[in-house]
């Protein structure tokens, strides 16, 4: 269970962080670990053994100097940079050609803009109610089947194709502001 | 495409899947990372005022954190003998 909230702000959780809330911290990690896991394997195609070393890597820069945040709230993009300064680092290192300065090919540059978007989906996401952020994640995110899902949650597996639709287009609507205010629904 | 911005679900369900979750062990890492820098400080800090303990570290690095408790993290441990090693 959570012990921060995850509607924390971003400028909230990073001030939590530098009091030296651990819970703070375990929910930053949580928040942006698959982003920096994103950008690692599917933005730069790092192998795992280097994308594992720049994760290690991104979160100990981030631990060791939130202080310098100019911005707490610009901290997505900031850590956005500092993973993409390493992955591009570890490039080089690996193949002894200088990096290109943050030029990127134009379909690493979609790549990463997609990245960006599958973001703001996700913190979309999170105004949910929890059983449909769960079976959205499950499905989409974690790639698990209608059977495993409903093994897990003991429903039948039409509820879990119903409870996906709904949820769907829950999320769609939030996206698209219609529904900017209302409270989570039971589902 | 529907609405104004943009979203289909089709859309919505791809770029869900563009963020699968980093493996667990990873994560657990990282969150670690605090408390393993604190164990860290804490060494480096009582190595510099205790010369004794400074030599048992770089005698035997483990059995010197053991004997003090600390937790035999990796990251620890491979910090920690990048500082004290035997010369």
């Amino acid at each position: 269970m959570r012990q921060v909230p995850a509607t924390l702000t971003d400028s909230q959780l990073v001030q939590r962080c530098r009091e030296g809330d651990p819970e703070a911290w375990n929910e930053l990690v949580e928040r942006f670990s698959r982003y920096v896991y994103a950008i690692c394997v599917q933005g730069f195609r790092l192998r795992e053994q280097d994308a594992e070393d720049v994760f290690q890597e991104v979160f100990t820069r981030v631990y060791s100097r939130l202080d310098t945040l100019r911005d707490d709230s610009a901290v997505r993009p900031w850590i956005a940079q500092l993973t993409r300064r390493l992955c591009l680092d570890t490039l080089a290192a690996g193949s002894r050609v200088q990096p290109s300065d943050e030029v990127l090919a134009p379909a690493q540059e979609q790549a990463l803009e997609d990245l960006d978007e599958a973001f703001a989906v996700r913190e979309a996401m999170t105004a949910l109610s929890e059983p449909c952020q769960e079976v959205l994640d499950r499905f989409f995110a974690r790639d698990e089947s209608y059977r495993t899902i409903s093994a897990e949650l003991q429903l039948p597996a039409g509820t879990i194709a119903s409870r996906i639709s709904r949820c769907l287009v829950q999320l769609r609507e939030r996206l698209e502001g219609r529904n900017e205010g209302a409270a989570p629904s039971s589902e | 495409m529907s609405g104004d911005i943009g979203y289909d679900e089709e859309r919505v369900g791809a770029l869900l899947r563009r963020l699968p979750p980093a493996p667990a062990g990873w994560v657990q890492a990282a969150q670690e990372l605090p408390q393993w820098r604190r164990s860290l400080d804490d060494v480096v800090a009582r190595a510099e005022a205790d010369l004794a303990f400074r030599d048992a570290l770089v005698a035997d690095l483990e059995a010197a954190l053991e004997q003090e408790g600390y937790e035999p993290d990796l990251r620890l441990i491979a910090e920690l003998r990048g500082r004290y090693r035997k010369r």
